[in-house]
C-alpha cells in the first residue's frame, strides 16, 4: 500500500512532447570547428594540455582536470588546434575553449585502449580516465560519484532512467540502441564496487524500452526494473530514490549514499559499459533536437563540442523565428542568447520553442491557490520562500527549509498567475545559504 | 533566424495553461446551476438583484482602480464571482440600493483597501453579507417564500432553521430549495452539483466542504444522541439539518476561497473542523439561527496562523530531526 501511495508521486503531469522517442539515431558529420569549453562539470576549471598549431587526434586530452572534482576533457576529432578563445558560457561568465579544425581523417590516439580494469581502484582510474560526467544534465564528475566516503554502505545503486523533462528522448533512445552497454556497464559499477543490487528505474512513458529492459534482465537476480509514475521531476535524484527506496536524503548536505544508494544515469551507465570495451574516452553525445521551430525533429550523435547552429542545421534548420533556443528541457534548461556556443557533455537537448510553446505572461497577484505547494516534489512552499526572500527574513527563510529547493520549476508551472516562483525559490535558497555561513 | 530576438529568461520555459481568469470563470460556472434554480424558485428578481450586485462590485473595482490610478483589473472576473455569492447572500427581495452598499463594502473595503486580489483577509462577499445584517437586519431575514409553493402552509414556513426544527421541512423541499432563505443557499441539489463541477475540474480541494460539512453532521449527531434520541431519527434530523441554512453555500463557495483558506491539506482539515465546531456552537447556543457566516469569518481571520502551524515537512527533513532527537536521547 504504502509502495502504490509512493509511486502516485507529487510533482506536475505537463505534457510528455516525447515526439522522437521513435526515431532512430542520426550521428551527424563533424562540423568545421569544435569547440572543447574547459569547463563541463563542477569543479574548477580544466586546463588546456595544447597549444596553438598542435595536431590532436581522436581521443586526445587536450583539457586537464585540476583538482579531485573535475573530468579530462577529450578532442572528438583529429586535426590542427586553432587557438584558445575565450567564450561566454550561459552563465555570463568567460571561460576558455580549445578550437580545433578537423581534417576528415579521424585518427585516433594511439593512447585509446581498452583499459585493465581489475579491481575498484582501476576501475575508478578507467571511469576517471575517460573524462565521463553525469549525462543527465547535471555533469557531476562519475569518478567522485563513484567513490563515496563508506563505499561498503552502498546496497543499492539506481539507474535513473526517468527522462521526466517533456520532449527529450536521448536517455530512451540509449537503452533502445544501446541496452546491451547499460547492462555491462551496470555489472561493472556493480561488481567493482559491490553493490549487490541494481534497479533500473524508468518512467512509464516509455513502454518500449521498459519492455527491452526486462526481457534483457530476465533471470538476473541482482538487477531489477522499476516502472516509475510519469510525472515531473520524477527523476530528481531525491525524489527518485524516494520513490524507489521510500527512504529520505537526508536535507542540509545530505548525500544518496547516506541512505545506502547511488544513483547514476542510464546514458552515464552506458558510457561505462561502452569505455570498458572500447577504451574511446566520452567524445560524443546524443541530443534531442525538438521544437515547434526545428524542421527536422531528431535524435542527433554530435561531438562534443560542436556549436548549436551547426545541430540545428543539421536537423534541417529553423522554420520561423524561434521565441527561445533551450539547451537542456524546458524545464530547467537554459535559455541560450547565442547559438554559437558549444555543445558540451551534460547536454541532452536542444530545443527551438516557438512563441505558442514558450508562453510568456506578465504575473498577476498570487491569489493563494496553493498549487505550488501542492505540486512541489520536496514539499516546500514556494510563495511563503519568495515572500520571506522579499523581506530578506533568513529566519523565516530557516524554518521553511530554503536549503531544501532543486529548482525544478514545478512551482512556476503550476501557477495560474504565472508568478515568477520558481526563480524566486532559487533566489531564496542562495540568499539563505550565504546567510547561514556569514 | 535573428538571433538579437531570442529571448533569454529563467526556467522553466514552459508554463500550465490554467490561469486565474479561468478559475474565476469555472467559479462563475459552477454558481450557475444555483442561479437557475434560486430564480426557478423565487421568481425573476432574482436575477435583477443579482445583476445589480455583480455590475455594482465590477463597477466599484473599476471606480476604485480608476480614482487610485491602479490598472484596472476586471479581467480576471474575480468581482464577478464576489457579486455572484454576495447576490446568494441575499433574500430575493432585498432592496436593490441595500445590496448596492454590500457590494461596496464587499470590493472596496474589505478587497481593495487591503491590496486588491489575493490580499482581503475575509473573503469580501461574506463581509458584505455580515455588515448588511448587522446594518439591515429586518430586510436580511425578510424570507420571500417560494412562488412555486404558494398558499397558506408555505407562508407558515420560514427558512428551516427559524423554524427550529429543520425537520419540519420536508427533506424533498429542502433537496430541490423550494422553502425559505436567502436567494443562493436553498437548492441543496444545485450547490452540491456546483461543487462536484469545482472538485472535479481541480478548481477546489474536497477536503474544507467535507470536514466542515461532514463535521457538522457528527457534532449534530451526537448532541442528538447525547440528549437520548432515536439513532435512526437523529441521524435522519442531521441530514436536515446540515441541508437547511447557508452551510452547503458557506462551506462550498465561501470556505473554499484560496486568499482566505489554508495552504495545505492538513491545514484544510483543521479549518474545515473549526468551521464546523464553531457553525454548530453558533447554531445551538447562540441567539442567532445561523452560523455560517460568523465561523467563515473567524476561521478566516484565524487562516494565518493555521498556515504556519500546518506545513508540510519538506523531504528528507523530519528524518534528520528524529535521528539528532533520537542521539540527544541516547546521549
Amino acid at each position: 500500500m504504502k509502495k502504490i501511495l509512493r509511486t502516485l508521486g507529487r510533482g506536475v503531469h505537463a505534457p510528455h512532447h516525447k515526439n522522437t522517442a521513435a526515431l532512430q539515431t542520426v550521428t551527424m558529420p563533424l562540423p568545421e570547428k569544435l569547440y572543447l569549453v574547459m569547463q563541463q562539470s563542477i569543479g574548477a576549471p580544466c586546463l588546456p594540455t595544447v597549444k596553438k598549431g598542435d595536431t590532436v587526434d581522436v581521443g586526445t586530452v587536450v583539457g586537464k582536470a585540476q583538482g579531485f572534482v573535475g573530468a579530462d576533457i577529450h578532442s572528438g576529432a583529429s586535426g590542427k588546434v586553432l587557438g584558445i578563445e575565450k567564450l561566454l558560457n550561459p552563465a555570463g561568465a568567460f571561460v576558455d575553449a580549445v578550437v580545433i579544425e578537423p581534417d576528415g581523417q579521424q585518427t585516433i590516439d594511439p593512447a585509446v585502449l581498452p583499459p585493465a580494469v581489475r579491481d575498484r581502484e582501476s576501475f575508478l582510474a578507467a571511469v576517471r580516465a575517460c573524462g565521463l560526467v553525469g549525462l543527465g544534465g547535471a555533469g557531476f564528475p562519475t569518478a567522485v560519484k563513484l567513490s563515496p566516503k563508506d563505499p561498503d554502505a552502498i546496497h543499492t545503486l539506481i539507474i535513473n532512467a526517468a527522462e521526466c523533462e517533456p520532449y527529450i528522448t536521448a536517455d530512451d533512445r540509449e537503452m533502445l540502441e544501446c541496452g546491451d552497454s547499460v547492462l555491462s556497464g551496470i555489472a561493472a559499477v556493480q561488481k567493482y564496487l559491490n553493490i549487490p543490487k541494481a534497479v533500473v528505474a524508468i518512467e512509464r512513458n516509455k513502454p518500449e524500452a521498459t519492455e527491452l529492459m526486462f526481457s534483457l534482465t530476465k533471470g538476473d537476480a541482482a538487477v531489477s526494473v522499476f516502472p516509475l509514475p510519469a510525472n515531473y521531476p520524477q527523476g530528481a535524484e531525491k525524489v527518485l530514490i524516494q520513490t524507489v527506496t521510500g527512504r529520505e536524503v537526508p536535507d542540509a548536505g545530505g548525500l544518496p549514499a547516506d541512505v545506502g544508494v547511488l544513483v547514476l544515469n542510464v546514458t552515464t551507465v552506458s558510457a561505462i559499459g561502452k569505455y570498458l570495451a572500447t577504451g574511446m574516452p566520452l567524445m560524443t553525445k546524443r541530443l534531442t533536437v525538438d521544437g515547434g521551430a526545428v524542421a527536422e525533429p531528431r535524435n542527433v550523435e554530435v561531438v562534443i563540442g560542436t556549436p548549436i547552429a551547426d545541430v540545428l542545421e543539421f536537423c534541417g534548420g529553423l522554420k520561423g523565428q524561434p521565441e527561445k533556443i533551450v539547451l537542456g528541457g524546458p524545464m530547467m534548461g537554459t535559455a541560450m542568447a547565442d547559438t554559437s556556443y558549444p555543445t558540451v557533455k551534460a547536454n541532452n537537448a536542444i530545443l527551438a520553442l516557438t512563441k505558442k510553446q514558450t508562453q510568456l505572461s506578465l504575473p498577476g497577484p498570487c491569489i493563494r491557490c496553493a498549487r505550488c505547494i501542492m505540486a512541489c516534489p520536496v514539499n516546500l512552499s514556494p510563495i511563503e520562500l519568495t515572500e520571506a526572500y522579499e523581506k530578506e527574513d533568513l529566519e523565516l527563510l530557516g524554518k521553511l527549509h530554503a536549503d531544501v529547493c532543486m529548482g525544478c520549476g514545478v512551482c512556476s508551472y503550476v501557477c495560474p498567475a504565472k508568478r515568477l516562483l520558481s526563480p524566486g525559490t532559487t533566489l531564496a535558497r542562495q540568499f539563505y545559504l550565504k546567510g547561514v555561513k556569514k | 533566424m535573428d538571433q538579437s530576438k531570442l529571448v533569454v529568461s529563467p526556467s522553466p520555459h514552459i508554463l500550465a495553461k490554467f490561469t486565474t481568469q479561468k478559475i474565476m470563470l469555472a467559479v462563475i460556472i459552477a454558481l450557475v446551476p444555483t442561479l437557475v434554480a434560486s430564480a426557478i424558485i423565487f421568481g425573476w428578481q432574482v436575477l435583477l438583484l443579482t445583476g445589480v450586485t455583480v455590475g455594482a462590485c465590477v463597477g466599484f473595482e473599476a471606480l476604485y482602480c480608476l480614482i487610485m490610478k491602479k490598472p484596472i483589473p476586471v479581467g480576471d472576473l474575480s468581482a464577478i464571482v464576489t457579486g455572484l455569492i454576495l447576490a446568494f447572500n441575499l433574500p430575493p427581495a432585498f432592496p436593490l440600493w441595500m445590496a448596492i452598499i454590500g457590494a461596496f463594502v464587499s470590493i472596496v473595503v474589505v478587497k481593495q483597501l487591503f491590496g486588491g486580489l489575493g490580499f482581503n483577509f475575509a473573503n469580501p462577499a461574506l463581509v458584505g453579507r455580515i455588515v448588511l445584517q448587522l446594518s439591515f437586519t429586518g430586510a436580511m431575514i425578510g424570507y420571500t417564500y417560494p412562488a412555486s409553493i404558494g398558499g397558506a402552509d408555505a407562508l407558515a414556513s420560514a427558512t428551516p432553521l427559524l423554524a427550529g426544527q429543520s425537520t419540519q421541512v420536508p427533506m424533498i423541499d429542502l433537496l430541490l430549495g423550494t422553502h425559505g432563505g436567502v436567494l443562493g443557499e436553498t437548492c441543496a441539489l444545485a450547490l452540491i452539483l456546483g461543487g462536484l463541477l469545482l472538485i472535479f475540474g481541480k478548481v477546489i480541494s474536497p477536503v474544507i466542504p467535507v470536514v466542515y460539512i461532514g463535521g457538522v453532521y457528527v457534532f449534530k449527531l451526537l448532541l442528538g444522541l447525547g440528549a437520548g434520541g432515536a439513532l435512526g431519527l437523529v441521524a435522519w434530523d442531521s441530514l436536515a439539518y446540515i441541508l437547511s441554512g447557508g452551510l452547503l453555500l458557506g462551506a462550498i463557495f465561501m470556505a473554499t476561497d484560496y486568499v482566505t483558506s489554508p495552504y495545505t491539506r492538513k491545514g484544510k482539515v483543521v479549518f474545515g473542523l473549526l468551521l464546523a465546531i464553531l457553525t454548530v456552537a453558533m447554531r445551538e447556543w447562540s441567539n442567532m439561527l445561523e452560523g455560517v457566516s460568523y465561523a467563515i469569518l473567524l476561521g478566516n481571520l484565524l487562516v494565518p496562523f493555521i498556515n504556519v502551524l500546518t506545513r508540510q515537512r519538506p523531504l528528507g527533513v523530519k528524518k534528520r530531526a528524529k535521528e539528532q532527537d533520537a542521539g540527544k536521547g541516547a546521549a
